[in-house]
């Protein structure tokens, strides 16, 4: 399989002299082409630092980030999904979907087709002219969600985008969001805390340790995601990934 | 409570003070030149609008109202959004606003004698001081105030230039706050007009003080109520437009 992102050696820190300011370093993490990979660690430890390196909006000090995507100037190759769901409130629904086609090259015709497209892949076709201020959070999140995919990319970063959601909702969207990683065969890089979240959605779960974040380990799930709510063998996986967690935490706090 | 009952008691609210205003003039316990009872009010309109006096007027004022508005308007929310957004500009307008804030806008009319003789300019100068502050605090604050996680969503979507995060997000971020700095230079420019005229500038404000001259009480009490009108009418359209600019908000 080919490699969509790779990190080499990435460093950043901000401001702060010496190690106080280092948010992390030697960071080397690959997503590849189609693959779900989660990255799980405690707040604070910069995992949403490395999705806007990867996402161009905060500059690397060391180190590199290789974005392989065929070239295409109608899509975008990367597109993000933030925590809180950040709809422009000042834009009807549809005109914050497509944010993202303003200014690359598509026409009228087809930024109308995929605003339709991904309100209808989220669920929400009947909802292009609402105000985001008329839409639940979780609604607000779907938009968020298509508003991503409007921009046709082959890469989703998503920043704990459930986070703040009641246990139902996520649930629901948890689901959703496999669906259309089924039906779009997108690499999703998806940032979270909750560990449960994070077995049950990825390929392969990434620990991310603290001070300065690396990763301390990696986990495949090799379990047929039908069987990874409520299976003997799901529920194992997430006390290995909670083990890893705290075991990593109590590395940094020895050494801290 | 209902709308209705509502409505009722503001029309009970003001009919009530013209009741009693016209009941003391009409008991003699106030002497009506003094202060006229308000059914003078009708009459006074007539023969000012007859005589031709009342259009020229209000005309005039209108006129200087609207420059002075557009003038401080558009120079006070240009500058705030500037000192928003650019620290330099910030630093260098720190000790000069302190300064020149202060000072009240009829302050200014020697000056604006001086500068610009007894002329529409000088009125409209006047009147414009007092809009351009107002504009240029609340619309640095707005710009301020507006949230940076959504500049941070648009530099994601692709949004990067200058230009591209001033019209996608800051302004229209910063909309409902310049939208009410303008609503309050409205009513600001109404207040300081009548004294902008006051030292013989065509308007309703010279026109008050011949009246007051000549003891024609009632045609000052008519043009009071002229200007409340005015301001009236105007801040009603402003308000149908702002509510239809910022229909986005709850």
């Amino acid at each position: 399989m080919a490699k969509v992102i790779e990190t080499r050696d990435l460093a950043v820190s901000f401001g702060g002299a010496g190690e106080a300011g280092i948010v992390f370093r030697h960071l080397n993490i690959a997503v590849e082409q189609g693959e779900f990979v989660t990255l799980v660690g405690v707040s604070g430890a910069g995992k949403s630092t490395l999705l806007r390196v990867i996402a161009d909006l905060i500059p690397p000090h060391e180190g590199s980030v290789t974005v392989e995507t065929p070239p295409d100037p109608t899509r975008r190759p990367i597109a993000m999904v933030f925590q809180a769901a950040l709809l422009m409130p000042w834009r009807t629904v549809a005109d914050n979907i497509t944010l993202g086609l303003e200014g690359i090259d598509v026409p009228d015709a087809v930024r109308a087709e995929r605003v339709a497209r991904t309100l209808d892949l989220v669920g929400l076709s009947e909802y292009g002219d609402r105000w985001p201020y008329q839409l639940s959070g979780g609604q607000r999140q779907r938009i968020g969600i298509a508003r991503a995919l409007a921009v046709e990319p082959d890469i989703l970063l998503m920043d704990e985008p459930f986070g703040a959601l009641d246990a139902i909702t996520r649930t629901a969207l948890q689901d959703e969001l496999l669906r259309i990683w089924r039906e779009t065969g997108k690499s999703i890089l998806f940032v979270t805390h909750d560990i449960e979240e994070a077995v049950y959605l990825g390929d392969r779960v990434l620990l991310l340790g603290d001070k300065p974040a690396r990763i301390v380990n990696e986990y495949r799930v090799d379990i047929d995601r039908a069987q990874r709510r409520e299976s003997a063998v799901f529920l194992r996986m997430v006390e290995t990934v909670r083990g890893g967690l705290s075991d990593a935490m109590a590395i940094d706090n020895g050494a801290g | 409570m209902k709308p209705i009952t509502r409505y009722a008691l503001s029309a009970a609210g003001l009919a009530g003070f013209l009741l009693l205003w016209e009941g003391l003039g009409r008991s003699g316990l106030i002497e009506t030149h003094l202060l006229p009872p308000p059914s003078t009010i009708p009459p006074a309109l007539m023969s000012e609008i007859r005589e031709g006096f009342w259009q020229v007027m209000v005309w005039s004022s209108l006129r200087h109202y609207t420059i002075g508005f557009v003038l401080g308007s558009v120079l006070g929310v240009t500058l705030g959004v500037a000192v928003a957004l650019f620290p330099r500009v910030e630093a260098s307008q720190a000790w000069l606003a302190r300064v020149l804030r202060p000072i009240p806008p009829l302050a200014w009319i020697p000056f604006a004698i001086i500068w610009f003789g007894i002329s529409e300019t000088a009125a409209a100068f006047i009147i414009s001081i007092g809009i351009f502050w107002i504009n240029y605090f609340t619309a640095m604050a707005a710009v301020q105030a507006v949230d940076k996680d959504l500049i941070e969503v648009a530099r994601a979507f692709g949004h990067r230039s200058f230009p591209a995060l001033l019209g996608k997000v800051i302004l229209p971020g910063a909309a409902p706050g310049i939208l009410s700095g303008l609503r309050a230079g409205l009513g600001q420019g109404w207040m300081t007009v009548v004294a902008a005229e006051l030292f013989g500038i065509q308007g309703i404000g010279q026109r008050m003080i011949e009246a007051s001259g000549l003891l024609a009480t009632d045609i000052v009490i008519l043009y009071m109520f002229s200007i409340a009108l005015l301001y009236g009418v105007s801040d009603y359209i402003f308000v149908r437009i702002q509510d239809r600019v910022l229909a986005w908000q709850r």
